[in-house]
């Protein structure tokens, strides 16, 4: 029976003000009873148009189908044979723009919640004592590279994988996941889902090496002498950019990229971890995207009495997710928008004490489309804060690029590759941030699986 | 998981651990370094490789017990494992074209002086070195520098083995008796290095100093290790560890060292980088 209220079935969620002092997941996700009511809002579309929406392709109205059916294991299968990840992208995909944006039941009323039966049917099968995993083809013993284990190079090692080749992940970190274990906070996405799905990765064979920086330890090069026929490189965009603003090497300034890392992969919010992390008051976070988001709900949850997100265009510019910005606001961060800063301020002891902003309006469309902030003449003022977290984008790491000749980048250092994700050197492929520069999960997980597609045609015609 | 495969006390606080890493054995190269993570809970932890022996497959590390990570890693014994073992991160020691150098090392420091010093005798370089440490009980690697160098300086500040006084004495008495070095390579305590610099600057000697800020990953990922060096921020763990001295704000770099210490002035023992102790140690 169709289910035709105009609404999503709400998800639960932890109160505001509990969830913004701890680092426990802020929704709880879907009880079957309301994914089987949310369900019955899909019309199964003979065209459905959700399915283009998506950058990996989920055949979404079959998996919602099983839902409708209770048959949850039928409707993992469906999702899994096209993501590797479906805990992760339940939660953290822009559905918005993506799936849900092209639903027809969003024309009159709320789209179908895809997002929250994804992360239902992801999260429903992770409970269940049977995790293994069946279509994999019989192991042909050609040797492919991955570099880096998150979104692009996971999705990228799954299906090459199943294809029946063998697959080694080199992740430069202590534990796999790329941006899912470092960037994004537990209370967004708990590190136990992403240990499950490299859990599932190694079911399939793939063997993941920590620890090993390429570039550094082995080279491009040397891994071809190894005996692997093609690479992946997904090596992300992990370069944190500042401002070049005075009093940016003060102490209490330090980028999105390690605040988040010391907090997320380090645990810096558990006490049993040794890693240390900057005691806080008052928290500036300068940036609008959803990792300034996610700088400010840690500072927030670490103990901080007010944190600011500092923007130079206006709310409706910010490119952080609307489901991120309420849910920060919700917690009570504050955001001041159109407003710049200037110079960052500290005491006798190098330590930041304060920082000097000015206001901005918005004035004629820059090049990217958006209006351009400009700077009100003789309206800077001092924001008290103790601590200054830049989260003004990342670029890609040129470790790769500066040891591997004849691989070449463009002028942000991005790898150049063609219509089949090969870079300039053969047998070299890429895809995700260190080819884009910073973008979202389920982009990398695209490209992951179309740099797999190419690399399985590549070596086919070898 | 990294196995210890040999430790040695060098002097009551400072350890020698071999780790096996074939990998890194095979890569490392003088003046880069590694990091160590002891277990799942613990701190990454940068320290710059002492040593490597390619057909064995082992780094050497040599290390002060002085926070909370390295003082469990020197609890532990040959036959342990580490959970990860992370390099080579950074650049090497730069040799090429230097045929006259002096490697000045003090205290701990000289775990690292040494295999540059070595590499620069390997580059066929003349090589002078001059270590300095606060007395006899903590002198270390006397015989593995002699082996690699042309001429060497031992100091110790208060007399007990050597010649008394600091390395800045024996370098400027060097540079005023007319040794005309191509470079000049310090590795030590912050004001060490930061002395070493001031010494060489009137004889317009090209000096390296080899930093060790806070960092978290090693890779440029953090931006934790930002240094300014002529004005411009470089991230040590790429762009050094090794930097022009006569260029680098040391004031700055002891203050960010100096990140995790409460505001109380209370030093957390617990999260003590190196540095910093060696710093302590030259105040003392």
């Amino acid at each position: 029976m169709a289910n035709m209220s105009k609404t999503k079935v709400p998800m639960p969620e932890q109160d505001p003000k509990v969830r913004a002092r701890n680092f426990k997941e802020v929704t709880l996700g879907y009880t079957e009873e309301q994914a089987v009511e949310e369900a019955n809002r899909c019309l199964s579309c003979k065209n459905p148009l959700c399915v283009q929406g998506c950058p990996v392709n989920v055949r979404i109205p079959e998996f919602i189908k099983k839902i409708q059916e209770r048959d949850f294991k039928a409707a993992h299968d469906i999702i899994f044979s096209t993501n590797a990840l479906p805990a992760v992208t339940g939660r953290v995909c822009p559905q918005e723009t993506q799936c849900e944006a092209k639903c027809v039941r969003g024309i009159k009323g709320e789209p179908v919640a895809i997002g929250r039966l994804e992360r239902f049917v992801a999260d429903w099968n992770n409970r269940q004592p049977d995790q293994k995993i069946s279509g994999r083809k019989k192991p042909n013993g050609i040797k492919v590279a991955v570099v880096g284990s998150g979104p692009a190079g996971v999705t990228c090692a799954t299906d090459l994988a199943r294809e029946g080749y063998s697959v080694t992940i080199f992740e430069a970190l202590h534990t796999p996941g790329g941006v899912l274990v470092y960037g994004i906070p537990e209370f967004r996405l708990p590190k136990d889902l992403v240990k499950y799905s490299i859990m599932k990765l190694e079911h399939l064979g793939v063997e993941i090496m920590t620890n090993m920086v390429i570039g550094r330890v082995l080279t491009i090069d040397e891994l071809f002498e190894m005996g692997y026929k093609a690479i992946f490189v997904g090596s992300g965009a992990g370069l944190p950019m500042f401002m070049n603003i005075p009093g940016e090497s003060l102490v209490g300034v330090m980028s999105a990229n390690e605040y988040l890392t010391r907090t997320n992969l380090m645990k810096a919010y558990d006490e049993n971890y040794d890693t240390p992390i900057i005691k806080s008051k008052a928290v500036a976070v300068v940036g609008g995207g959803n990792v300034a988001m996610d700088a400010a709900r840690c500072a927030m949850r670490l103990g901080a009495e007010n944190v600011y997100v500092v923007y130079r265009r206006g709310e409706a510019e910010m490119p952080a997710r609307a489901e991120e910005k309420h849910h920060a606001k919700e917690e009570g961060i504050e955001f001041k928008t159109l407003c710049n800063p200037i110079e960052i301020v500290g005491d006798e002891n190098g330590r930041v004490c304060g920082m000097k902003c000015i206001r901005m309006e918005l004035g004629e469309p820059d090049a990217s489309g958006r209006r351009r902030p400009v700077a009100v003449p003789d309206s800077e003022f001092m924001l008290d804060v103790d601590t200054v977290i830049m989260s003004l984008g990342t670029s890609p790491n040129p470790l790769i690029r500066s040891t591997t000749p004849g691989l070449e980048t463009n002028r942000k250092g991005c790898l150049i590759v063609n219509e089949n994700e090969m870079t300039t050197r053969d047998g070299v492929f890429a895809g995700g941030d260190a080819v884009t520069g910073a973008a979202t999960v389920i982009l990398a997980m695209g490209a992951g699986k179309k740099g797999a597609a190419a690399i399985d045609a590549y070596l086919k015609n070898q | 998981m990294f196995k210890i495969v040999r430790k040695k006390e060098l002097n009551p606080s400072v350890t020698l651990m071999e780790i096996e890493a074939p990998f890194i054995a095979k890569k490392a190269r003088a003046g880069q370094f590694i990091i160590f993570r002891i277990d799942e809970q613990g701190e990454r932890v940068p320290l710059t490789i002492a040593g490597y022996d390619r057909e064995n497959g082992t780094v050497t590390i040599i290390f002060q017990k002085v926070g909370f990570a390295t003082i469990a890693l020197g609890n532990l014994n040959e036959g342990d494992y580490i959970r990860d073992f992370v390099g080579p991160l950074g650049k090497p020691t730069h040799t090429e074209g230097i045929k006259k150098v002096c490697v000045v090392g003090g205290g701990v420091g000289c775990a690292i002086a040494l295999p540059s010093a070595a590499a620069f005798k390997e580059a066929g370089a003349e090589v002078d070195v001059v270590v300095g440490f606060r007395n006899k009980d903590i002198v270390i690697l006397e015989d593995e520098f002699k082996a690699v160098s042309d001429n060497m300086y031992l100091m110790t500040d208060d007399g007990s083995y050597g010649e008394q006084g600091f390395v800045t004495v024996k370098l400027q008495q060097l540079l005023e008796s007319g040794r005309d070095y191509d470079a000049v390579l310090a590795i030590g305590p912050i004001p060490m290095m930061k002395f070493v610099c001031k010494t060489t600057e009137p004889f317009g000697v090209k000096t390296m100093v080899s930093l060790n800020p806070i960092m978290v990953d090693g890779t440029g990922m953090c931006g934790g290790c930002r240094v300014t060096v002529g004005g411009e921020v470089k991230f040590a763990c790429v762009d050094g560890p090794e930097f022009d001295g006569h260029k680098v704000d040391f004031a700055e770099l002891m203050s960010r060292n100096a990140t995790y210490r409460t505001r109380e002035g209370e030093v957390k023992e617990t999260h003590a980088c190196r540095i910093e102790a060696m710093g302590k140690e030259l105040i003392k």
